[in-house]
């Protein structure tokens, strides 16, 4: 029985029961799917209306494109990532002029817009940079360490002279050669492929360092080693080291390369052959004519 | 009857997909108060480690989950009075435990604590020809006991087969496959009242539940708070609610009798209250307080306060001695217990082999019940807990709470009930394939 009017006792609390709408709602609420779907699927919803309402405008597209971009430069101008000079490390002063030349940048500028491996690749694309390290050092300095190509040999071809790494990688060009007297001359079509080879030529004719003028690459498969006096020593295609070796023992012997000898001959190891100078050739041959008793104009 | 029966599978089929969803909710609607647990079943002995006989003699397929009580409304003698007030407190108590359970239940087993339950002892058989038991000939047997004139407006709540014989062998468990020329069985039959059977079906499905079982909450409680050689060799459960007293008595592990006194708790804070002029709830805080039923000395000189809000302050300043309370408690309860002894002798509990009487329920917490109830029932008589239950909180697991727990066991363990077994093939209908199926069988 409903009482017409509600009492209100003292000590009655209120009815504690939840009403069926109420009882209802916290039953769908419990219910996994909808649980999940309310959980998952409601904020996606509302994330994927919102970026349609932006995404179907241009004008709204335009202002968060341009809002973006707004955040990012602030960003990236802050001076904490402000690269402010270049040094660099391990590089003679021509070459770090070089450098500062190719390296189009004027400081400062935001280690945003420093592409590295560029600039990497600008430097170790001179000839006489072995190898270039980039990196931007706390306090917005742009570190490049620098290690250099050695030149070891010259290398003069059609009337240019240049240095060459043991690699036969260029280095420099030389206004002369006696800009580098210490270094060790080499010419001829595709010497500059056989550096160490060449070296090793010079390295072996050390005996003769004096008399040495340089080494000649010969229709690019066998090298002459050229003396003073336009003496030469044609060596073979194969071991030619041994070769040389093989002559210099045959001047310690006998003391070839002090007579008049125009040209020693190893291209047949086996079978040296040395060619005299005309005059010395005549006076052999009126030598020979004496000791014979032959009678002579 | 085949209506009925219709609607016992039909629970049965709810159960088996309650169960196999893995959430169940048991519903306890007593006269005192409303009890909702959450059960969740995860596999047989999911929560188990290690070898052996399960924990809880394998009673653990289960856990508790969520549990809430609510103070019951509209409720009297255990039968539902006013329908709303008890949906609401329904609702109330299913929704506090769904919020600790985290989960959404639909499926609920309730239990009835009233509706005077009427026990029957039912006795059928048949003649089997020398063959094998099979299955359509316990149905056959169970078929041919012959149902009593219960009267009109009257349910069967549970018809459980307690016995199997063949020829002179009796106290059968299961006789399938044995050979004999006849095959006797004898089943308890309880009905109670219809209409209280659809009240509380329209309490539960106005709170958007469906029904996966009853059961008469007398059988749960014995189920729970009689151990298992109790249950074996006979004893009374004595169920004292708050509005109802409900007794059941097992042997052989299964139900034999049941009925219920339609007395308890509540007439017991009724007398209080009438007796010292104070209102139900004060009364119920004192008989919880101060209550007794066994008055020493020492009771004359305790003075209660009886308090009040009247404004009257020698009416509000009254005091009241222990001994005054326990003088009207006393009769009371003698009274419910007397009660009971008339049922378990009309019943014939004195020719059990052993005569063991468990008192549960919330009113068996009185101090001093256990040496009163010795007086008037017999010697063997204990106080009894349900069962430990995995998950249960501990304010659910006192004896109050026995008819509660013994509905999860009921709904994870259910017996094998008429229902539950197949149906005699000369009861289909006459084209059934089933029908054509035996002929078969009988004819080549």
């Amino acid at each position: 029985m409903r009482s017409l009017i509600p009492q209100l006792s003292r000590g009655d609390r209120a009815d504690p029961a939840p009403s069926r709408l109420a009882y209802r709602l916290n039953r769908l609420l419990l219910t996994p799917l909808f649980h999940r779907s309310l959980r998952i699927g409601l904020p996606l919803c509302i994330l994927a209306i919102s970026v349609a309402v932006v995404a179907l405008s241009p004008e709204r597209r335009e202002t968060v494109a341009l809002w973006v971009e707004d955040v990012k430069l602030s960003v990236q101008q802050r001076p904490e990532f402000m690269v402010k000079l270049m040094a660099i490390d391990g590089a003679s002063d021509r070459v770090a002029e070089a450098i500062r030349e190719i390296v189009p940048v004027h400081f400062p500028v935001s280690s945003f817009d420093l592409d590295l491996p560029a600039m990497q690749r600008t430097i170790a694309g001179l000839d006489a940079v072995a190898r270039a390290d980039l990196r931007i050092r706390p306090g917005g300095i742009l570190q490049v360490r620098v290690s250099e190509r050695m030149p070891v040999v010259v290398w003069r071809q059609r009337g240019r002279i240049e240095m060459l790494d043991v690699t036969g990688q260029r280095v420099a060009t030389l206004d002369a050669r006696t800009d580098r007297p210490d270094l060790p001359l080499i010419a001829g079509r595709g010497a500059q492929q056989l550096v160490d080879e060449a070296l090793e030529l010079v390295a072996a004719a050390r005996p003769l360092d004096d008399r040495l003028r340089g080494l000649v690459r010969v229709g690019e498969r066998r090298w002459d080693v050229m003396l003073e006096d336009d003496r030469r020593i044609l060596l073979p295609e194969v071991s030619p080291v041994r070769a040389l070796e093989q002559v210099l023992a045959l001047h310690q012997a006998q003391e070839i390369l002090d007579r008049d000898v125009e040209l020693v001959d190893m291209r047949n190891p086996r079978r040296p052959t040395v060619r005299l100078a005309q005059a010395a050739a005549e006076n052999l041959r009126r030598i020979k004519q004496i000791e014979m008793g032959v009678r002579t104009e | 009857m085949t209506a009925l029966y219709e609607s016992q599978r039909a629970m049965r089929a709810m159960r088996k997909a309650a169960m196999q969803r893995g959430v169940i909710a048991i519903l306890d609607v007593g006269t005192s108060k409303i009890a909702c647990l959450v059960l969740r079943f995860d596999g047989p002995e999911r929560f188990r480690d290690g070898d052996g006989v399960g924990s809880m003699a394998g009673q653990s397929s289960f856990r508790v989950i969520g549990a809430a009580t609510t103070r019951s409304r509209g409720v009297r003698f255990g039968e539902i009075e006013a329908m709303h007030e008890t949906e609401r407190g329904i609702r109330t108590a299913v929704q506090a435990a769904q919020k600790m359970a985290e989960v959404r239940v639909d499926h609920v087993i309730a239990c009835i604590g009233g509706g005077e339950p009427r026990s029957y002892g039912l006795a059928g058989a048949i003649d089997l020809d020398g063959q094998a038991v099979s299955e359509q000939d316990v149905a056959r047997v169970l078929a041919s006991c012959d149902v009593p004139d219960f009267g009109p407006g009257r349910e069967v709540l549970h018809a459980q087969p307690v016995n199997f014989a063949l020829d002179h062998r009796s106290g059968l468990r299961d006789p399938r496959g044995q050979i004999g020329n006849r095959l006797a069985c004898d089943m308890h039959l309880l009905t109670i009242d219809g209409t209280v059977i659809r009240n509380i079906l329209h309490c539960v499905k106005r709170c958007d539940l469906e029904l996966a079982g009853l059961a008469s909450s007398a059988y749960v409680s014995g189920v729970s708070s009689l151990v298992e050689d109790e249950q074996e060799l006979g004893a009374a459960c004595v169920d004292m609610g708050g509005g109802a007293t409900g007794l059941s008595i097992f042997i052989k592990k299964h139900m034999i009798y049941a009925d219920s006194v339609r007395l308890g708790g509540d007439h017991v804070t009724s007398d209080i209250s009438k007796g010292l002029q104070v209102p139900l709830a004060i009364a119920e805080r004192i008989k919880t307080v101060h209550g007794g039923v066994v008055a020493t000395s020492m009771d004359d000189r305790e003075m209660i306060e009886l308090g009040g809000e009247t404004g009257d302050w020698e009416h509000d300043r009254r005091t009241v001695s222990r001994a005054e309370l326990i003088g009207i408690m006393r009769p009371r309860v003698e009274e419910i217990l007397e009660e009971v002894r008339a049922r378990l002798d009309a019943a014939g509990f004195e020719y059990l082999p052993s005569q063991q009487i468990v008192l549960t329920g919330g009113a068996s917490q009185i101090p001093g019940l256990d040496g009163l109830a010795p007086k008037i029932l017999g010697q063997q008589v204990r106080i009894g807990r349900p069962l430990r239950v995995q998950g249960l909180p501990q304010a659910a697991s006192d004896s109050a709470f026995s008819s509660a727990v013994g509905l999860c066991l009921f709904a994870a363990h259910p017996q094998d009930e008429w229902w539950d077994f197949e149906i005699p093939t000369d009861r289909y209908p006459v084209r059934s394939l089933r029908r054509a199926v035996k002929w078969f069988k009988d004819n080549w």
